[in-house]
């Protein structure tokens, strides 16, 4: 962190925004709008990783190549979302199927609650 | 840039501070893949808004103000540290410990709670991923408390000053963890 970053930086007042951003996230939701909730809980999280990231770690004071190694990072979790979800994601496929998924499925639909117990 | 770390120096940052990131990015490939697994499920299972109506939102709301201000004290530190006050460091430290110890806490209290209400580790997928996500999670917090106990002690002898730049970044990440973690296991319902 350099002299000049650490004089003008006011880490208390990032400290409140992120805060604000807790508060927004946590009521958003409550609204109960699908869009609503997705911009506000995960877009917020998003914004406030970003300001943790940027503005406490100091990832843009550190070398390039650091940056490139998380966001690398990064694009190995996309590649095995890629890679997995196709398959995770579907219920049935050709010539294979998930039988107490597709129950889940079915009692979900029909309002049985399933209890405690439930495996899907 | 005019880092504390005065020892070898790699790629153009001192060595520790190298290390500590690589840390981190091994950690994102570790937490990735298993909130990368939660959201397939999730996005598969209806069912399991069901589910996720049970977790405590005020609780896990109360937890993420813990740690953004833990991350504060934190970042205090670092700065303090950049400035040669090792006593303060050291103090603005055991801040974060005692923010660590808090979250623990009432992850504790909460957990005692779901299972005493019948939601334990093999309740259902959700709960698994639940238990896993926020125990592993909760374990680094506790690994990052007793690592902070170590460096706030050199700090407060202005020893080592350098570490406290360190753990806060590992302390940092934490907290990102948990700011996705949050709503994913406690607000999508």
């Amino acid at each position: 962190m350099s002299d000049e970053h650490a004089h003008h930086t006011n880490y208390v007042k990032i400290w409140a925004i992120l805060l604000v951003l807790l508060v927004i996230s946590v009521l958003g939701p409550m609204l109960e709008i699908r869009v609503v909730t997705l911009i506000t809980a995960f877009g917020i999280a998003c914004v406030k990783a970003y300001m943790v990231v940027k503005n406490f770690m100091h990832l843009n004071l550190a070398p390039r190549f650091v940056t490139y190694i998380v966001v690398t990072s990064l694009i190995f979790m996309l590649l095995f979302f890629a890679g997995t979800a196709p398959d995770v994601m579907q219920h049935e496929g050709s010539g294979w199927e998930k039988p107490a998924w597709k129950q889940a499925a079915a009692d979900h639909a029909a309002g049985v609650t399933g209890g405690h117990g439930e495996h899907h | 840039m005019r880092p504390i770390a005065t020892t070898r120096s790699t790629a153009g940052l001192p060595t520790g501070l190298l290390a500590v990131w690589w840390v981190v990015v091994s950690e994102i490939v570790i937490f990735g893949g298993l909130l990368a697994s939660y959201i397939m499920h999730r996005l598969a299972h209806d069912a399991w808004t069901a589910e996720a109506a049970h977790t405590n939102t005020w609780i896990g709301a109360f937890n993420t103000f813990v740690l953004l201000t833990s991350s504060l004290t934190a970042v205090l530190a670092h700065q303090a540290a950049e400035q040669g006050n090792g006593r303060k460091a050291a103090r603005l430290l055991w801040m974060t410990v005692g923010g660590a110890v808090t979250f623990v806490t009432v992850k504790a209290i909460e957990w005692t709670t779901e299972i005493q209400a019948g939601y334990t580790l093999t309740s259902s997928t959700f709960w698994s991923f639940y238990y896993t996500a926020a125990g592993l999670h909760a374990l680094h917090v506790i690994a990052g408390a007793i690592i902070m106990i170590f460096v706030a002690t050199a700090a407060a002898k202005n020893r080592e000053l350098h570490r406290v730049e360190l753990i806060g970044i590992y302390w940092h990440f934490v907290d990102v963890v948990w700011i996705f973690l949050f709503p994913l296991l406690y607000i999508a319902k």
